[in-house]
C-alpha cells in the first residue's frame, strides 16, 4: 500500500512540475465558465433551472474532452517510462509491477479529479454567485456528474494503461489512444444511429440496444447523466431513455467494469514485459 | 565470505536468440568483480536476470538467498543497481528523485545529503535534473545505487561520462563498499582502468563465460609472454641483442630499444642475465599482459574453438 502511495506521490509531483495540473485545471474551467455564461443566454429565466442547463453542456463537453485528456496522461505511462530507461531502475527497488501501475493509476486520477472538480465547481460557484437560484435537487445532479465525470476519466486512464503496457514504441500507443478516443466517443454513436436509422426497429431489439449502449462508457455516461428527471426533456435524450430503460446502478456497473477490467488486463500484461 | 549471487547454468533466450548460455558463477561479500566483455556479450542481461526483471529460461539464479524472479522483493532492499545510460525524469530536482527512491528503499531521508555530497552533486541538489550534464546524471545514478548501503552493487557501465577526477573517486567509493563486506560488480569497456581494482574478471563473449579469476590465474592460464623492453647502453643495441641469445624472441624496436616477447618460465631466467654483470643496458621496463591482452588472448581462443 505505501509503494502504491509513494508512485501516486511522485506522478502528482511530477504532474504539478509540468504543468499538467494547472493546464488540465485551467481548460476545464474555462470551458465550464463559457458553457455556463453562454448556455444560459438562450434560456432566460424561463422554466429551466440554470444548473441544469450547465449539468447538459457539461456532460456534452465532459464526452469528449476527459477521455481524450484521460488517453493523453496515459498513454504513455508504461512504453514512455521503458523507452526512456526509467522504468528499468523503478522495477530494481523492492517494489512489485502492479504497485507502480496502481500507484500510477491513483496519481493520474486524482490530477483528473482535482482539475474536474475545480475546473466545473468553478462554474457551480459562479452561477450561485451571479444570483441564480439553485436547489438541492439540482446540485445532486451536479455532484453526480461530476463523480461520474471522474469515473469516465478513469475508465480511459485504465484503457490508456492497457495500450501502454501492450505495446513496444511511444509512437505506437498514441496512435492507438487517438484511435479509440475516434471509435469509443465519435464512431460508435454515429454508426449504432445508422444502424437504428436502417433498421427501422426489425432487429434490434430493446434488449440489444441496452447492451450496446452499456458496451460504450461514453454512452453509459451519457445515459446516466442526461436521462434523470429535469435534464432528460432538456437535453432530448428523454427518447432513447425510455427505450433503453437501464437503472442508474448499471450504468454505473457499466463504468466502473470500464475502469477495472482495462486496469486489471494492463496489470497482467504489464506483468509479462520483457524490460 | 558469504555468498551473495550464485548462478547456476543460466540460459536466457529472447525468441531464437540466446543472449546468455550456461552460465555459472558464485559471487561473494567483499569482491569486486569485473564483467567484461563486447557490447552484446551478455553482460547487462546477467544483470537484469540478477535482478528478476527479466527470468531465466533454465538454470537457477540466487540473489541473497532468494530467487529474484520469484516476487519476493525484500533482497531487493539489499541491492542497488546502476543502469547502464541512467535516466530521471527531468522535470524533478536531484534531491526530489532521491526522496523518491529512499522511500521506496524505506530508508531515512536524512541519507540523502550526505550522498549527495559524497558524489559531488551537493550544489546542485536542488536544480531540475533536465539541466544536468550527462555526467552529473551518472552521478545522480550512483548516489541513488548507494542508498541503503547496499550488500550488492550492480554497475553497468558506471564510468562513462565521469572525469578522471570522478572515476578516482568513484572506485574510492567501490573500494570502501567493498571493504565494508558487499559485492560489486561492475561491467566495464575500460579495461586498463579496471585492471588493479577488480580482485576478479570474469570474461564473457557471446552469452558464453569463457574465463574466471583473478587477473593474476588470468595471466597463468593464458601463458601471454610479459614484454620485456631494453634500453641499451649507447650504441650498444647490436651486443644487447645477442646478450640474450637467440635474436628471433627479439625485436629491435629503435636504434637503443629492443623488445622481448618472454614467456612466463623464461622471465627470470632473461632478468637474471639482464643483471648480469657487463650487461650492455641502461634501462630495462617489464610490461605484463594487460587485462585487454588478455580479454584479446580469451575471446581469439573461443573464436577459434
Amino acid at each position: 500500500m505505501r509503494n502504491i502511495l509513494i508512485i501516486a506521490r511522485k506522478e502528482i509531483q511530477e504532474g504539478l512540475r509540468n504543468r499538467w495540473v494547472l493546464t488540465t485545471t485551467l481548460l476545464l474551467a474555462a470551458l465550464a465558465l463559457t458553457l455556463t455564461f453562454l448556455g444560459s443566454a438562450p434560456t432566460g429565466n424561463v422554466g429551466a433551472r440554470a444548473l441544469d442547463v450547465v449539468i447538459v453542456s457539461l456532460s456534452s463537453l465532459t464526452v469528449f474532452l476527459l477521455p481524450l485528456i484521460a488517453l493523453l496522461i496515459s498513454h504513455d505511462a508504461i512504453v514512455g517510462e521503458s523507452e526512456r530507461g526509467t522504468m528499468l531502475l523503478l522495477l530494481s527497488y523492492p517494489i512489485a509491477r502492479w504497485q507502480v501501475l496502481l500507484g500510477k493509476f491513483v496519481g493520474h486520477v486524482s490530477i483528473l479529479a482535482f482539475a474536474t472538480l475545480l475546473g466545473y465547481g468553478a462554474a457551480a460557484v459562479a452561477l450561485a454567485l451571479t444570483g441564480s437560484a439553485i436547489d438541492a435537487e439540482s446540485l445532486t445532479a451536479f455532484a453526480r456528474m461530476v463523480a461520474s465525470s471522474v469515473l469516465l476519466g478513469a475508465g480511459f486512464i485504465a484503457v490508456g494503461y492497457l495500450v501502454s503496457a501492450s505495446v513496444r514504441e511511444r509512437g505506437t500507443a498514441a496512435g492507438i489512444a487517438i484511435a479509440v478516443w475516434l471509435v469509443l466517443v465519435l464512431i460508435y454513436d454515429m454508426a449504432l444511429l445508422a444502424w437504428l436509422v436502417v433498421d427501422q426497429g426489425q432487429t434490434v431489439s430493446g434488449g440489444l440496444l441496452n447492451a450496446l449502449l452499456l458496451l460504450n462508457p461514453t454512452d453509459a455516461y451519457r445515459l446516466l447523466n442526461l436521462t434523470g428527471g429535469n435534464v432528460s426533456a432538456l437535453s432530448g435524450m428523454g427518447g432513447i431513455s425510455q427505450t433503453a430503460n437501464l437503472s442508474p446502478s448499471s450504468l454505473l456497473a457499466a463504468l466502473t467494469a470500464w475502469t477495472l477490467v482495462p486496469l486489471v488486463l494492463a496489470a497482467l500484461t504489464f506483468a509479462r514485459k520483457e524490460l | 565470505m558469504t555468498k551473495t549471487i550464485d548462478l547456476q547454468s543460466v540460459t536466457k533466450r529472447f525468441g531464437k536468440i540466446e543472449a546468455v548460455r550456461e552460465v555459472s558463477f558464485t559471487l561473494h561479500g567483499g569482491e569486486v568483480v569485473a564483467l567484461v566483455g563486447h557490447n552484446g556479450a551478455g553482460k547487462t542481461t546477467l544483470m537484469k536476470l540478477m535482478l528478476g526483471l527479466i527470468k531465466a529460461s533454465l538454470g537457477s539464479i540466487e540473489m541473497l538467498g532468494d530467487d529474484p524472479a520469484a516476487g519476493d522483493f525484500a533482497a531487493r532492499r539489499n541491492v542497488g543497481y546502476l543502469p547502464e545510460n541512467v535516466s530521471f525524469n527531468a522535470a524533478l530536482s536531484g534531491r526530489e528523485i532521491m526522496s523518491f527512491y529512499a522511500r521506496l528503499k524505506r530508508e531515512d531521508v536524512g541519507a540523502i545529503a550526505p550522498l549527495l555530497e559524497r558524489v559531488g552533486l551537493a550544489d546542485a541538489a536542488d536544480r531540475r535534473i533536465g539541466t544536468y550534464s550527462k555526467g552529473m546524471r551518472q552521478r545522480l545514478g550512483l548516489a541513488q545505487a548507494l542508498l541503503g548501503e547496499p550488500l550488492v552493487l550492480l554497475l553497468d557501465e558506471p564510468t562513462t561520462g565521469l572525469d578522471p577526477a570522478l572515476r578516482q573517486s568513484f572506485y574510492d567509493i567501490v573500494q570502501e563498499l567493498s571493504d565494508r563486506g558487499a559485492t560489486v560488480l561492475l561491467s566495464s569497456h575500460a579495461l586498463t582502468e579496471l585492471e588493479d581494482r577488480a580482485g576478479r574478471v570474469i570474461i564473457m563473449n557471446r552469452g558464453v563465460k569463457v574465463a574466471d579469476g583473478t587477473v593474476t590465474e588470468l595471466r597463468r592460464i593464458a601463458l601471454l609472454p610479459t614484454r620485456i623492453r631494453i634500453t641499451s647502453a649507447l650504441g650498444d643495441v647490436e651486443r644487447a641483442r645477442t646478450w640474450f641469445g637467440s635474436p628471433a624472441t627479439c625485436r629491435r624496436v629503435n636504434g637503443q630499444m629492443i623488445e622481448i616477447d618472454a614467456a612466463p618460465d623464461q622471465k627470470i631466467a632473461l632478468l637474471r642475465r639482464a643483471s648480469e654483470e657487463g650487461a650492455p643496458i641502461a634501462d630495462i621496463d617489464i610490461l605484463p599482459p594487460t587485462l585487454d591482452d588478455l580479454y584479446a588472448h580469451f575471446l581469439r581462443s573461443q573464436d577459434a574453438a
